[in-house]
């Protein structure tokens, strides 16, 4: 029941903000799209294929990444400390996992609305991009993963100048350097396994691949699947204790 | 049926609550007063679990409260001292949101709103946006979201700061028949007076500790039931006495203007308070 009034309060308030949260959303992906498609990747193959067909998966990784992360983390951190909303969860007959859960879910749909945009928006480009169960699981599990770091950052961060802090250190990062716009074997040794212990680098090589290998097919999801599990517990423990 | 054990709660060095006992009945109106910092808020954030005691306990008819346990924040209805409306959403989907986190079916949710919104005076703004309501719609609709689902016990932490005088006595109406119909209600004020209307008893704290704990009449009487002023020294002196005439034979050989009038509990809050600081 209370799972479904988080996603219901969420329900209202995209309902209420559907069109700039759908502009909002589309403006990055479509930058992306003529910047990295049109533009630099227009005379450019990647593996034997164009590069527009390369980078949408990187893409829908990252931008499924940046929604699920700061729809919550914005959330969570400006109604703990700026309209102080956050009180009315936290004092009602609502177990912290309950909260998470419900907060978490509801950053991940979010994600996923992202991930439709970009489907939509690739179909307008003429992207070769095969939608199937796998893209929806890996994006599904992308989107669950950001969304607890974000549920997790949103209780840990004080300030909205820190929150724009870890965004610079942690999330812009990983937008840029985990395989979402160049194959990572470009990149030096030490620097690409570092890389890889990155959950984004396990998404873009994952919806790239499209389970092609046993790598792809399974230990990219239990990669992120891990990831999902940690952020959760981390993300309970500090609710209990949040102030 | 509601008890602080030693309860403390220290930020690093600084000792918000220091080691508070105290019991509410059931049914009883009772009001926290002191100055700013004396620990009021901390109180009643640790009621509603959104603060966790460094040491002691809480108990409700014997619980303990904790913020996993469910059941026991089901029995507490609290408003906030800030606006934490969802301003985005209308008076009746804050509500509605209330409800359902407290698992009110959709019936009883829909009969509630109704009932809470006309008692409230806010059906006509039901379908407002809350950010688009007044400051004194905004305080009464936080009372309704409080009530919605049938608490036990109401926490107010200074409901009626920031209101005109009009406001805040039909809000102390308000507050009044909620406890006549068997409310336990716990009151944080810095408005004196309002906690000498409404309240049954009053503790009041300094400096995190409870240093008084009575009816208001039985607190004004300590001090003094009539109150000499006079003009001494560049600033106003009061002296206190236990009837009338004490103070105008007192007052017989005083030079200058004079004041007698009866003591009220804010003469009281700042004699004690005073005392117990300075020693």
């Amino acid at each position: 029941m209370q799972f479904m009034t988080i996603l219901w309060q969420e329900y209202v308030l995209f309902k209420a903000k559907f069109w700039s949260i759908t502009t909002g959303t589309m403006i990055a992906p479509v930058l992306y799209l003529i910047a990295f498609g049109w533009g630099l990747g227009s005379g450019m193959q990647v593996g034997g294929s164009s590069y527009i067909d390369f980078v949408i998966p990187g893409i829908i990784a990252l931008t499924t990444m940046t929604v699920s992360f700061s729809t919550i983390a914005n959330d969570i951190n400006i109604s703990r400390t700026y309209t102080m909303t956050f009180e009315e969860f936290m004092i009602a007959p609502v177990s912290m996992l309950v909260l998470a859960l419900g907060k978490i879910t509801a950053g991940a749909l979010r994600g996923l609305y992202s991930a439709f945009i970009i489907i939509l928006l690739a179909m307008i480009f003429r992207a070769g991009l095969q939608v199937d169960g796998y893209l929806l699981l890996l994006t599904t599990l992308n989107c669950l993963v950001f969304s607890a770091l974000g549920f997790t950052a949103g209780l840990l961060i004080q300030s909205h100048g820190d929150m724009a802090k870890f965004n610079s250190f942690i999330i812009t990062p990983m937008s840029f350097l985990c395989g979402t716009f160049f194959p990572l074997d470009r990149m030096p040794s030490g620097i690409k396994e570092f890389i890889w212990l990155l959950p984004l680098t396990h998404t873009t090589l994952a919806l790239r691949d499209r389970g092609s290998d046993i790598l792809s097919a399974f230990i990219h999801p239990v990669v992120l699947l891990l990831y999902l599990l940690i952020f959760l517990v981390v993300g309970v423990m500090i609710c209990n204790r949040a102030e | 049926m509601l008890v602080f054990e030693s309860l403390t709660k220290k930020y690093g060095a600084i000792t918000a609550v220091d080691n508070l006992n105290l019991k509410i009945g059931r049914s009883e109106f009772f009001g926290l007063l002191g100055p700013n910092g004396a620990g009021k808020t901390t109180t009643i954030r640790m009621l509603s679990t959104l603060t966790t005691p460094s040491s002691g306990s809480i108990y409700i008819d014997g619980l303990k409260i904790d913020r996993n346990l469910t059941g026991i924040k089901a029995r507490i209805g609290v408003v906030p001292q800030h606006m934490n409306l969802e301003g985005e959403m209308t008076a009746w989907q804050n509500l509605e949101l209330h409800g359902r986190l407290y698992g009110l079916k959709k019936e009883a949710r829909q009969q509630r709103i109704e009932e809470l919104l006309e008692f409230t005076e806010l059906s006509d703004r039901a379908h407002d946006l809350a950010r688009k309501l007044s400051g004194g719609m905004k305080r009464k609709l936080m009372i309704a979201r409080a009530l919605m689902h049938r608490p036990e016990i109401l926490l107010m932490d200074e409901p009626t700061v920031g209101l005109d005088a009009a406001v805040r006595r039909k809000m102390w109406d308000l507050m009044k028949g909620l406890n006549k119909n068997g409310l336990t209600v716990l009151l944080t004020t810095h408005y004196i007076e309002e906690a000498e209307i409404l309240c049954g008893r009053v503790g009041l704290m300094n400096g995190g500790k409870l240093v008084e704990l009575d009816t208001p009449d039985n607190l004004i009487a300590k001090t003094g039931r009539f109150v000499l002023e006079y003009f001494e020294n560049g600033e106003t002196r009061s002296r206190f006495f236990a009837s009338r005439q004490d103070a105008i034979q007192s007052a017989a050989g005083m030079e200058g203007g004079v004041n007698i009038r009866p003591a009220n509990l804010e003469d009281t809050f700042i004699t004690l308070t005073n005392r117990k600081v300075g020693g």
